[in-house]
């Protein structure tokens, strides 16, 4: 680094050396007509999938089979348990995270369902997550229910046998 | 399912807490604000550049001779914000302007508070208004004002 000559009015000053440059930006964010199906099922204690007509269950929908372009037509209840299969350990920490690392982000496919929900996996220590893991929905008191993802505390290992999970590629149709 | 739902709608707030380092001579010319005095580069055609660079534009050497330019200075260019923004450094009406401090050989865009369009002018002087608590950064220079 080449050294810089100042003029004598800043001698002996001490030089600035990091400026905060925060960067916000505030948005209204309207969750649509289908997404709104979603929370409001949350609200209730439910899982609310919907329907496309090639067969798949999309959960949370967003309103359209994203195959075929046409509307998602039949909601699904869906079980509150399914399979691990991919997960994130996360050990560095960030602004805003609330969460004490190491911490698991996974993605959990419910039983009946053809799109992974990304939720918390805890009471499950983190080298023991793996992909194929059975877990089950840990939701807040009832009375705390809201039109919100929040309202599913956590998925856990519900103790059920490991099984088979596709990899990424397998199987896909189109 | 049912179609006459109420759709739902909440706030939503993005915020990044960055902070960056300065380099040797933007953390001068930041100094120098908080000291209030305003530094340009000395660029290699001689020319007196503000804010400075810490390269020359022209042929991408080392620009190291801080020079301090101003107080006041010259309007070179500017446009009337009649509506300010909550984000703007003036919240009454006020000229974003290219302001060129005299020493300097460009001018560098600045907030003017001249009151209204009427009091703007090409060519006009100005002077710096400095913000009261300053902590080296850009906004202790609060704006410009006719001389």
């Amino acid at each position: 680094m080449p050294d810089i000559t100042l003029p004598a009015s800043l001698d002996g000053v001490e030089l600035v050396r990091s400026v905060r440059t925060p960067a916000r930006m505030e948005y209204t964010y309207t969750a649509g007509v289908a997404t709104t199906r979603f929370l409001k099922g949350l609200a209730q204690g439910k899982i609310l999938g919907e329907r496309a007509q090639g067969g798949k269950v999309y959960v949370p929908s967003r309103g359209a089979d994203p195959q075929l372009g046409v509307p998602t037509t039949e909601q699904v209840d869906l079980p509150h348990v399914g399979t691990l299969v991919s997960f994130c350990v996360v050990n560095v920490a960030f602004y805003g995270q609330g969460m004490e690392i190491p911490y698991t982000s996974g993605l959990i496919l419910l039983d009946g369902s053809d799109l992974p929900l990304m939720h918390l996996i805890q009471e499950c220590p983190v080298e023991d997550v793996h992909i194929g893991m059975r877990v089950e929905a840990v939701w807040v008191d009832a009375s705390d229910l809201g039109p919100t993802l929040e309202s599913i505390r956590y998925f856990r290992p519900n103790g059920e046998p490991d099984v088979p999970v596709r990899q990424p590629g397998e199987g896909v149709t189109w | 399912m049912t179609d006459d739902i109420g759709v739902l709608s909440a706030p939503l707030i993005i915020e990044y807490p960055f902070s960056r380092t300065t380099g040797p001579v933007i953390g001068a010319f930041l100094t120098g604000l908080r000291e209030q005095i305003l530094l340009g580069i000395r660029a290699r055609d001689g020319r007196v550049v503000i804010p400075p660079t810490e390269y020359d534009s022209a042929t991408g050497e080392d620009l190291t001779e801080l020079v301090e330019v101003g107080p006041g200075g010259v309007v070179d260019t500017w446009a009337w914000v009649r509506h300010p923004m909550p984000k703007h450094p003036l919240q009454v009406p006020f000229a974003w302007a290219l302001v060129r401090p005299d020493g300097a050989d460009v001018g560098f865009l600045q907030p003017v508070d001249a009151g209204s369009l009427e009091a703007m002018a090409t060519g006009m002087r100005v002077k710096p208004r400095w913000g009261d608590e300053r902590e080296g950064s850009i906004h202790d220079l609060a704006c410009w004002e006719p001389e």
